[in-house]
């Protein structure tokens, strides 16, 4: 079974966590950028085979939304960090789903 | 190609000789009219309607692997046409209608068996949604029959009807013309029968990019070498994004593992499709005397092919939650296929900004069913250079519109909800 690492709680079995999609995707700003923008915000996916950045949020624990990089060919986590450390350069904040 | 028939088969019963290939193992010509990338059951339909229904008879079928060896061999078989969403009705009742001539079509025994299904509902809420279903259906004329509890009862004794059962069974929605097909004789009876028009039929051909020009894609290379093509069409459920970014496409596809399991053999016991109204749970039984089920997807992109248990588990949930006499059943194999979800759980079949090149995917739950009709508008689509009027609704450019909805139960744009 997956098995994803959570930095607060452990390694906890992926039933405990709900998924939030790829981490990669960026909300456009508001007002900023025609209808195309968020047509491929909404509606494209990069589908990476290998390593990908998702959200996952420890529902079943501490409650927190984490940034994996999952391998989706093998299912191998490598890496998992809060994702407001992980985003928290980023000018946008964190843009969960 | 050898017919098969009776006489056939009693004169090779006779004489101690083996049955020739049912295809020639063909080697890759340097250019055809139309090369079709994917040797599963879309791919395969598409080239044999290609060269029966309009002529085009220099085609090539590319498979990475083996024929069979995808999902055309690892969904649950059903085929059925209870559709609520305009488009899919017609579309889904299309393929219905093909797949009831297809045996004698293909002169393969496809064992189409319309043992009807019956979709249920527990709650009176439920029961006014299938009956809208149905009533779609009927408005297009499809035919379809509400039933209530003593109905379904009659149909389905095995089911829980106690008191005890969590989700108590108010009703359901009978389709009689839906049912099974044996899904390993439609990839092989579909390569027979486009071989035996000219198709060329490559197997152990991995295609690693595409040859483009200003005026769009004028062949492939692959790992036997490359193959120029007027046109070139995308069949290959699973990898549809990874084939599509070497054109330089990106999609409204993410790839997403769907679980199938089947239980030790046993005596004839359940003689419909059945669908569980609490939670996404379908189940028959096989000829051989399996029981076949399956779920919901994982629930997060993969290409592993390794389902999760948590999955089976729940899945043996819904069984037991329905039928309390499987408890005591052994499961002998379960798997899982790599499948596109897409926004709104409706498939693409289209023409792509890349000029010459098609493309057909994003088939979610539903590709088996879909089979005979995807191949039938694919080519014609291919062939005329214009989306089939019965796929006007399946293109890649239906997000930007904003057009009509094909989403079914309304889970919006998440891929890994539908």
């Amino acid at each position: 079974m997956l098995r994803i690492h959570c930095p607060l709680c452990g390694e906890r079995p992926y039933t405990e966590f709900r998924y939030g999609g790829d981490a990669g995707k960026h909300r456009p700003v508001h007002g900023a950028g025609g209808i195309e923008a968020w047509h491929d915000h909404l509606f494209l996916f990069e589908n990476a085979k290998g390593p990908h950045r998702e959200f996952w949020q420890h529902v079943q624990g501490c409650r927190q939304w984490l940034i994996a990089v999952r391998d989706t060919a093998t299912n191998i986590v490598a890496d998992v960090a809060l994702a407001r450390d992980a985003r928290g350069l980023d000018p946008q904040g964190p843009g969960g789903p | 190609m050898m017919r098969y028939s009776l006489p056939r088969l009693v004169g090779h019963a006779l004489r101690d000789r083996p049955w020739p290939r049912a295809w020639r193992k063909a080697t890759p010509r340097s250019h055809y009219d139309v090369v079709i990338v994917g040797g599963g059951g879309h791919g395969l339909a598409t080239a044999y309607y290609l060269a029966a229904n309009h002529g085009i008879r220099r085609v090539a079928v590319l498979e990475r692997s083996y024929i069979g060896s995808g999902n055309v061999g690892r969904n649950t078989t059903l085929v059925r046409s209870n559709y609520m969403m305009n488009g899919s009705t017609q579309f889904f009742e299309f393929s219905l209608k093909l797949w009831e001539g297809l045996s004698q079509a293909l002169n393969f025994n496809v064992m189409l068996s319309q043992r009807g299904q019956i979709v249920l509902g527990h709650s009176p809420a439920q029961m006014d949604g299938l009956a809208r279903r149905g009533n779609t259906m009927l408005l297009n004329g499809i035919e379809a029959e509400l039933l209530d509890r003593g109905q379904v009862q009659r149909l389905l004794p095995y089911l829980d009807y106690s008191g005890a059962a969590r989700f108590p069974i108010a009703g359901g929605l009978l389709q009689r013309r839906a049912g099974t097909v044996r899904h390993d004789a439609v990839a092989w009876g579909y390569a027979r029968a486009a071989d035996s028009l000219g198709v060329d039929i490559l197997e152990g051909c991995e295609v690693s990019g595409f040859l483009l020009d200003a005026g769009g894609v004028h062949g492939v290379q692959t790992s036997r070498g490359r193959i120029l093509a007027d046109r070139v069409a995308l069949a290959v459920a699973g990898h549809s994004s990874q084939l599509a970014a070497l054109a330089g496409l990106r999609l409204p596809i993410e790839s997403h593992l769907l679980q199938a399991f089947v239980t030790e053999p046993i005596k004839p016991f359940v003689d419909h499709v059945i669908s569980f109204g609490a939670e996404l749970f379908y189940l028959s039984q096989s000829d051989k005397g399996g029981l076949v089920f399956g779920g919901h997807i994982d629930g997060f992109n993969s290409f592993t092919q390794r389902g999760q248990f948590p999955k089976a588990q729940g899945v043996a949930q819904c069984a037991l939650a329905l039928i309390p006499g499987m408890s005591r059943l052994k499961l002998l194999r379960h798997w899982a296929g790599i499948q596109d979800m897409t926004p709104d759980g409706g498939p693409f079949i289209c023409r792509t900004p890349v000029r010459n090149l098609y493309f057909n995917g994003g088939w979610c739950y539903q590709g088996f069913k879909a089979t005979p009709a995807v191949g039938w508008c694919l080519a014609d689509t291919i062939a005329r250079d214009e989306e089939h009027p019965l796929v006007r609704c399946y293109g890649l450019e239906r997000f930007a519109q904003g057009g009509a909805s094909l989403d079914e139960y309304g889970h919006g744009h998440w891929t890994y909800r539908h």
